[in-house]
């Protein structure tokens, strides 16, 4: 009996954590997968897109973050969580695609793709169109705060190799977007699958190493707006977004040439409401929301007609809408075969753990082993001393 | 009979949610990351990261060693005070496990970055900023911060618990405060140093979210590198393998800590 009861109420509590599957029709939601700080969401009187989204369709919005692409897919790929709507880079679109992750876009639901401009179609991360459509563009480059930053030293991705700004450089947390930096520096292909290559990359960035204050992400912002780091690469629209918080920050483009890129949005396999999935990216290309949703961002809008609802100034930034002849020092990234990634995955982990281990903790802890062992030893023999001599004590008596 | 239907449920749980993933674990670390095949490549691998789990060993067991040494003497005085007092002292060591741990962490580092809290006050008084984060000590800091409250409560507990008379016969029978600590107080709370050393050493060898935010890029700790290999680089095999090698390496610890409570009892004759 006390067994039963114990068994029911585990059931009982298992129950209580396990979600219901749900019984009444309730609204559709979809789980939407998106980058940190990537979407308005009403701060500052913007537009929240999502709750636009929810009152235009009715379909719930259950939105979640990550901070890379790799983080992204290592979710997609361990599973146990379904999402509706992803929004990963070119190069990461292209890996789903290889891995056939992604299911094909049915583009009768998405009519507002025909604003899109045509130069972000057919492009080679999905030469065919058939699985991903544009969310925003962008391109990296250097963010450094003019306080304390000598205009000498800038116009080259050498500034984050820098000396003189030691422990106050910040870097990507990101094996791709770092890989690429220095890269570009060497003078090399950022989509370079030649072995040597890459290690030559690795040592460069492990010669960075001593001088980067941190590995990081969106906490990136935080660091430079109340600067903590004064130097940091990352992508240009959110130098925008920075420095409306710190107008000290400046921005530039290095001259060997930099990364740019187009996130795309998807629908991986396993997605529980397709159409409802489509409903939102073809809301995202309208050009209303599109431009009010990139005003606020700062990233470039992929559809043209949508620079009509920004903020002129926006519009007009060369930072996010650069020239042609800027954009000429730009390289994509391409789709790298799985041994080169997992290659390049293995070199960053050990740029990660290099160094930083001083042989006087090694010293140390062998002192501490031999301590101990000197102590065990001692102890052992004085305590069998000591019960001998009592033994010989009590024979005696 | 009775005590095992009771305690069914938790070995039910303890089987599902202990043994079961430990043999997941040993399965990916003995298993390739591309072809599934059984291999100990992971494993032969583990000599690189070797200089870093030394690391993490030596940084987690200064924190412990300052948190006996620290938290000894407060958890003794608890013990020592009258009932109500000692109600309140326990509540407010308790007191800061009921904010979460990563709030209290992100709270160090909002009062020791360069800009922070510490640094704004010391250069408003005109002096130079002092390098507070980035370094082991800050590391070290934040594991103690974080953890001394598992080494005072099982000291509290067992320190609360010794017989008072046996105290007062070592004096009585001519020891002095001294020596009444060494040959009475301290043996007899051996088992709590024990259980505290183990409940502070275990976490702090394995953190990655103290050294990820308080350390400088050079303190990266096995557990930044175990955390690394299931968030963003997807190579769950190494990460297996590393897990089961920091596992091994920590029942080798406590073995040796358990090993000087067992040689008390070689003392009674």
């Amino acid at each position: 009996m006390k067994r039963l009861s114990a068994f029911l109420l585990m059931l009982l509590l298992a129950m209580s954590i396990i979600p219901m599957p749900t019984a009444k029709a309730e609204p559709v939601t979809i789980n939407v997968y998106n980058w940190g700080q990537y979407i308005s969401d009403g701060t500052d009187g913007c537009i929240d897109v999502n709750k636009a989204f929810t009152e235009a369709t009715g379909i719930q919005v259950n939105y979640m973050t990550f901070d890379s692409n790799e983080t992204m897919y290592t979710k997609l790929k361990t599973g146990g969580s379904s999402y509706d709507v992803i929004i990963p880079s070119d190069y990461m679109v292209a890996r789903l695609i290889a891995e056939d992750m992604l299911e094909p876009l049915d583009f009768e639901n998405i009519p507002n793709y025909k604003y899109v401009d045509e130069a972000y179609k057919n492009t080679s991360y999905d030469p065919e169109n058939k699985y991903s459509v544009p969310y925003t563009w962008g391109t990296v480059g250097v963010i450094y705060n003019s306080k304390y930053v000598d205009k000498a030293d800038i116009g080259s991705w050498d500034l984050l190799w820098n000396e003189k700004y030691s422990g106050k450089i910040l870097m990507f947390d990101n094996p791709r977007d770092a890989f690429a930096i220095s890269e570009l520096l060497l003078g090399m292909s950022i989509n370079t699958e030649d072995r040597d290559e890459l290690r030559t990359a690795a040592y460069k960035l492990i010669e960075q190493k001593p001088l980067v204050q941190s590995y990081v992400m969106d906490q990136i912002f935080d660091k430079m707006e109340r600067e903590e780091a004064w130097i940091a690469p990352y992508y240009a629209g959110d130098y925008l977004l920075m420095a409306d918080e710190n107008p000290s920050l400046e921005f530039y483009f290095p001259e060997e040439g930099f990364n740019l890129f187009i996130d795309a949005m998807c629908i991986p396999k396993g997605c529980q409401n397709k159409a409802a999935a489509e409903a939102y990216i073809n809301f995202l290309c309208n050009p209303e929301i599109s431009g009010e949703n990139l005003d606020y961002l700062g990233y470039s809008t992929p559809v043209s007609a949508a620079k009509d609802y920004m903020d002129p100034d926006t519009a007009s930034s060369e930072i996010a809408y650069p020239t042609a002849e800027t954009l000429e020092g730009g390289s994509a990234f391409m789709y790298l075969q799985p041994e080169t990634s997992q290659y390049t995955d293995s070199l960053w982990l050990e740029v990660k753990t290099q160094g930083g281990v001083d042989t006087y903790a090694i010293v140390c802890m062998a002192a501490v082993v031999a301590l101990l062992i000197a102590y065990f030893v001692i102890h052992r023999v004085k305590t069998k001393k000591r019960l001998a001599n009592r033994c010989k004590k009590w024979k005696t008596q | 009979m009775k005590s095992k239907a009771l305690a069914a449920p938790y070995l039910v749980w303890m089987a599902l949610f202990t043994i079961i993933p430990l043999a997941i674990v040993a399965y990916y670390a003995f298993t390739d990351s591309q072809t599934g095949e059984l291999t100990l490549k992971n494993i032969a691998n583990l000599g690189n990261y070797m200089p870093i789990l030394i690391k993490s060993i030596w940084l987690a067991l200064i924190s412990t060693a300052i948190c006996l040494v620290v938290g000894y003497p407060v958890a003794y005085f608890i013990a020592n005070c009258d009932e109500g007092k000692q109600r309140f002292l326990y509540m407010l060591v308790m007191l800061p496990m009921c904010i979460s741990f990563l709030l209290r962490t992100l709270a160090w580092v909002a009062l020791t970055e360069d800009t922070g809290i510490i640094n704004h006050f010391i250069t408003s008084i005109g002096l130079e900023p002092l390098p507070l984060i980035r370094n082991n000590g800050a590391v070290v800091l934040g594991m103690v911060y974080n953890y001394l409250p598992y080494m005072i409560m099982p000291l509290y507990t067992v320190i609360m618990k010794i017989d008072h008379r046996l105290v007062e016969a070592a004096e009585d029978l001519g020891c002095n405060g001294v020596q009444t600590f060494k040959r009475v107080i301290l043996p007899l709370s051996t088992p709590g140093i024990i259980s505290g050393f183990t409940m502070v050493f275990v976490p702090a060898v394995s953190t990655f979210y103290i050294s990820q935010k308080l350390g400088s890029s050079g303190t990266t700790l096995i557990g930044d590198v175990i955390e690394s290999q299931f968030k963003t680089a997807y190579n769950p095999n190494l990460g297996a393998a590393l897990s089961l090698v920091l596992m091994v390496m920590i029942f080798i610890c406590i073995g040796i800590t358990n090993k000087f409570g067992d040689d008390e009892e070689v003392m009674a004759p």
